[in-house]
């Protein structure tokens, strides 16, 4: 049993581990290792197609993580005071937008888009001399929209375990309920809500599939992967790919820190 | 402990109108549900008032509405005469220690006690608040915990933290919701007396909700005892012991036998009665009952006594032949189980004296049950199906 659990991590992490492996190459092949060296890595962060990409896609994640997250939050709280048949509908559609493959939430997206932008830009245009357009714009609004379930899901998790006394607690000692929610609802929930920012950030930062329909002319790092691909797989994709991957997993395991201690903290 | 006017006597000596809050025909529907139908009680000034019932009687509901958790569906809630029945919790002048103490777990123990002194406008110093919040610690015995966090304080600790927070308010009536619930037995006899000194030295109002008689009757100058949303009696803890108008009360506080009986006479507060087996005894009666009429009899098991099957009779005592089925030991006394000719199962508690002199019965032997006159009571004609 033990052996048949290595061999399914060893199945998952192994060709993983060999891309962050075979990123330190001397060489020039992106499939052997051949000495060592941090040459790739170094060669990755002067390339400035790779930084642009960069940095529309640092911009995005933030931008969609917070717009994500405002949403979100503001959504889990209206949500809790719901009662009976609306939360249970709103909750399950939350669910279920988490499980939709990202390959129709970008067709959906793109359809969608363009639509409005085809509505919007006969009237917009002559006015303001704007034009509505694919770009770092709609990517915020699609991984946005998307991202904004997780952290539905995250917070109101949170809520739901959150005792409800606190809350007449606070409004007993005299706490208007903006007071009640400022000094006992936010702290109380704010471990979940920057767990949310985070995942949603890191969410969008790796999606590739969402904005590959989206981005328009804009590239971002994942974007910039796979078009280098086509011209040859080299040491500094897999330099790219493991940075990435690094700063992904760092982010992820803060949020899971930060989720275990709000949850881990012991109710009296 | 500081001697203050509203001390010991408070409740002997309350004036007339002297109340700090009232249930004015209060009712409280949860959709089909009647949580309170009705209420009408007066909570007296400095008084230990106590709601007592089983779960869902309404008495958690009737706190919350004096709370302001809840508003009522009908009727009102006055606190210092004024209705209050559509003020929200945070502007009434009352504080509650939460059944699970609800302490804020991202503050410190004395973060929390400080917090409702915090939410007072205009705001008040910080010197002030820190000197009351180590004031009402000291008051918990809990003056050195301040900085410590709520999940490093035991039970017992955190409830005294959630006793400081309400107190510290100086609120004109303290709720409590069970408070003694999450402690073991021998904390929780502590804490009983704790609170009990405290409520005197600080002449505070308390209102304590608790499904546990024995709290109640250990506390309360008052107790409310409430069933199916409703009031059964309001009375000193003795009152409810020694003159319950109805079964309901007679069942819930202590041990109450019930017989059945048919009322034939009332001469002033005696009544003569018939017995299932034909035998009369001479119990008491309220004031204004009369007779003739069914009735329900409600006897405590320690007043009736027990004696050999055949054994001369006191003046004025009347015997049912009954036959004992269980013999309980409980130290300070024996719990006899019997079964009574016409009459059905009985208990009686014999005192250990009273067996050490007169020695004990043997199940399955013969026995007579004694009932001196004047003693059981008739309940009250219109509480009987209550």
């Amino acid at each position: 049993m033990r052996l048949y659990a290595l061999a399914v991590y060893a199945f998952l992490y192994l060709p993983i581990a060999i891309i962050a492996l075979f990123s330190f190459s001397a060489g020039r092949s992106a499939a052997s290792l051949q000495g060592f060296s941090v040459h790739w890595y170094h060669k990755a962060l002067h390339n400035p197609f790779v930084l642009e990409a960069l940095w529309t896609s640092v911009r995005v994640a933030f931008l969609s993580a917070l717009l994500a997250t405002i949403a979100g939050t503001l959504a889990s709280l209206a949500l809790t005071g719901m009662r009976g048949r609306v939360r249970a509908i709103f909750d399950t559609l939350v669910q279920v937008a988490v499980m939709i493959p990202g390959i129709v939430i970008g067709i959906a997206t793109l359809i969608a888009l363009v639509s409005v932008f085809d509505l919007v830009n006969p009237w917009l245009e002559p006015l303001t001399g704007l034009k509505l357009s694919l770009g770092t714009g709609s990517l915020v609004a699609a991984h946005g929209l998307f991202t904004m379930s997780l952290v539905i899901l995250l917070v109101r998790g949170r809520m739901e375990s959150l005792d409800p006394a606190l809350i007449e607690a606070s409004g007993d000692l005299g706490a208007t309920p903006v007071a009640t929610f400022f000094q006992v609802t936010l702290p109380q929930i704010l471990p979940a809500i920057m767990a949310g920012f985070l995942l949603a950030f890191t969410f969008s930062f790796d999606d590739f599939i969402i904005a590959f329909f989206v981005a328009g002319s804009d590239t971002t790092l994942p974007i910039y992967i796979f078009s280098s691909i086509r011209r040859g797989v080299t040491p500094e994709i897999n330099a790219i790919g493991t940075m990435v991957m690094g700063a992904s997993l760092t982010i992820l395991i803060v949020a899971q820190v930060m989720l275990r201690r709000s949850q881990a903290q012991p109710r009296p | 402990m500081t001697k203050e006017p509203l001390s010991t006597d408070a409740t002997t000596q309350v004036r007339a109108g002297d109340t700090i809050a009232e249930f004015v025909s209060t009712s409280k529907q949860y959709g089909a549900v009647l949580a309170a139908d009705r209420l009408s009680l007066r909570i007296r000034r400095g008084e230990f008032l106590s709601f007592l019932g089983p779960s869902g009687c309404g008495k958690t509901t009737a706190l919350r509405m004096l709370a302001g958790f809840e508003s009522p569906t009908d009727g009102g809630v006055l606190i210092d005469r004024k209705d209050v029945s559509k003020v929200p919790a945070y502007k009434r002048p009352v504080n509650m220690v939460f059944q699970q103490y609800a302490l804020f777990p991202h503050m410190t123990v004395a973060q929390n006690v400080g917090y409702g002194l915090r939410q007072q406008r205009p705001r008040m110093p910080k010197a002030e608040i820190a000197a009351k919040v180590q004031k009402a610690l000291a008051t918990v015995r809990l003056e050195a915990f301040g900085p410590r966090r709520i999940w490093e304080m035991s039970g017992g600790q955190q409830q005294r933290v959630a006793l400081a927070r309400a107190i510290v308010n100086e609120p004109k009536i303290l709720l409590l919701d069970e408070p003694m619930a999450a402690l073991d037995a021998k904390l929780r006899s502590e804490m009983q007396h704790e609170l009990l000194a405290l409520q005197r030295s600080l002449g505070i109002t308390f209102v304590l909700v608790t499904h546990d008689q024995e709290e109640a009757l250990a506390m309360s100058d008052r107790i409310c005892i409430m069933g199916k949303g409703r009031i059964a009696q309001v009375g000193t803890p003795q009152d409810l012991y020694d003159r319950p108008r109805s079964r309901y009360v007679a069942d819930f506080v202590g041990k109450a036998n019930i017989l059945e009986a048919q009322l034939t006479r009332v001469q002033g507060d005696t009544g003569t009665a018939t017995l299932a087996n034909g035998i009369a005894v001479h119990p008491q009666v309220f004031a204004g009952d009369t007779a003739p009429r069914k009735a329900e009899i409600a006897i405590r098991p320690e007043v009736l006594s027990l004696a050999a099957a055949g054994a001369p009779l006191p003046e004025g005592t009347a015997a049912l032949p009954a036959r004992i089925t269980h013999r309980t030991f409980l130290g300070d006394h024996t719990e006899y189980l019997l079964v009574a000719e016409g009459i059905g199962p009985l208990q009686v508690n014999v005192p250990r004296q009273a067996e050490r002199v007169l020695g004990g019965h043997d199940v399955e032997a013969m026995v007579q049950i004694l009932w001196p006159a004047g003693t059981g009571l008739v309940l009250a004609a219109e509480a009987t199906t209550a």
